[in-house]
């Protein structure tokens, strides 16, 4: 219960630091990559003051032995540069760059009770839903890979 | 046009790394919005460690969500957003981006701010990458295609 609490009081910080950010606004998110047009070097500020804490405090957290409420700390393991990632990544780019909403920024907004988060979240769910469920499919026949 | 927000756009980057240090230090998991989404959904593995993986990611979408309350409490207004975007746009993105971190395993919260922190590599890659597609996405869209 603690862990759902705690999470929820996370994801409530969380969700705020995008709003005040401006990553949960399109028009700011886009004027930023708007080099050529009306620039807004603002999210530059964003990514700094995000950076900062996050590298100060993840050095401090890692050097403990677990978690506060969990038994070990959950890392991703993989080094490896692949093609599914640079692919992966170009194509996220693609997407951030039409819609001006990427999956960390609509979740707030769409408390916002607007329209236009709810499309953007929509088909994010969906195409996420889609690609589990084909690689899904795809691992249980090893021979097809 | 978007006003220059040096200050407040800094304290948001603040709040939101000291959220992704907090998701680690207390439940010990990647501030990854693309991931919590993605373990959200189907196919589900069984057991009570994948129940309890699914509740912590719930909670936090839901405390998302709810996060306009925080800034209404804070300053007395809603956070105003704008959204220069059509609705079909608006889904053609989603669909591009959703294929995108699934593939990716990431997107701006889990590469750009934690794997970053933590200097990974792949992460260090698939933020550069992104940045570019991005800011030649939107050279296309709003110079070259002029909408």
């Amino acid at each position: 219960m603690i862990r759902i609490a705690s999470a929820f009081l996370i994801g409530l910080l969380f969700g705020a630091g995008l709003l005040l950010s401006g990553m949960a606004n399109p028009a700011k998110v886009l004027n930023f990559f708007d080099f050529a047009g009306s620039w807004d070097p603002s999210l530059a500020f964003v990514m700094g003051g995000a950076l900062l804490v996050a590298a100060i405090g993840y050095r401090l957290v890692l050097a403990r032995p677990a978690p506060a409420l969990a038994t070990s700390f959950s890392l991703p393991a993989r080094t490896a540069l692949d093609g599914r990632l640079i692919g992966g990544s170009a194509l996220f780019g693609i997407g951030w760059g039409i819609a001006g909403f990427c999956p960390g920024g609509v979740v707030p907004a769409l408390g916002l009770g607007r329209i236009e988060p709810l499309a953007f979240a929509g088909a994010l769910t969906a195409a996420i839903a889609a690609v589990r469920l084909l690689e899904a499919r795809r691992a249980q026949r090893p021979q097809a890979a | 046009m978007s006003e220059f927000t040096p200050l407040t756009s800094a304290l948001g980057g603040m709040l939101i790394g000291l959220a992704a240090v907090l998701t680690m230090a207390l439940l010990g998991r990647i501030a990854g919005i693309s991931g919590m989404i993605g373990g959200l959904l189907p196919p589900y593995a069984g057991g009570a460690t994948a129940a309890g993986e699914r509740g912590w990611r719930l909670a936090f979408l839901a405390g998302m969500i709810a996060s306009p309350l925080v800034l209404l409490a804070a300053t007395g207004s809603l956070p105003e957003i704008e959204v220069p975007v059509s609705l079909p746009m608006l889904v053609a993105g989603g669909l591009i981006a959703g294929v995108g971190v699934s593939y990716a395993n990431g997107c701006p919260s889990g590469h750009g701010v934690c794997g970053m922190a933590r200097f990974s590599v792949r992460s260090i890659a698939a933020t550069l990458t992104f940045m570019a597609t991005t800011a030649a996405t939107v050279f296309l869209v709003r110079h070259v295609l002029g909408a």
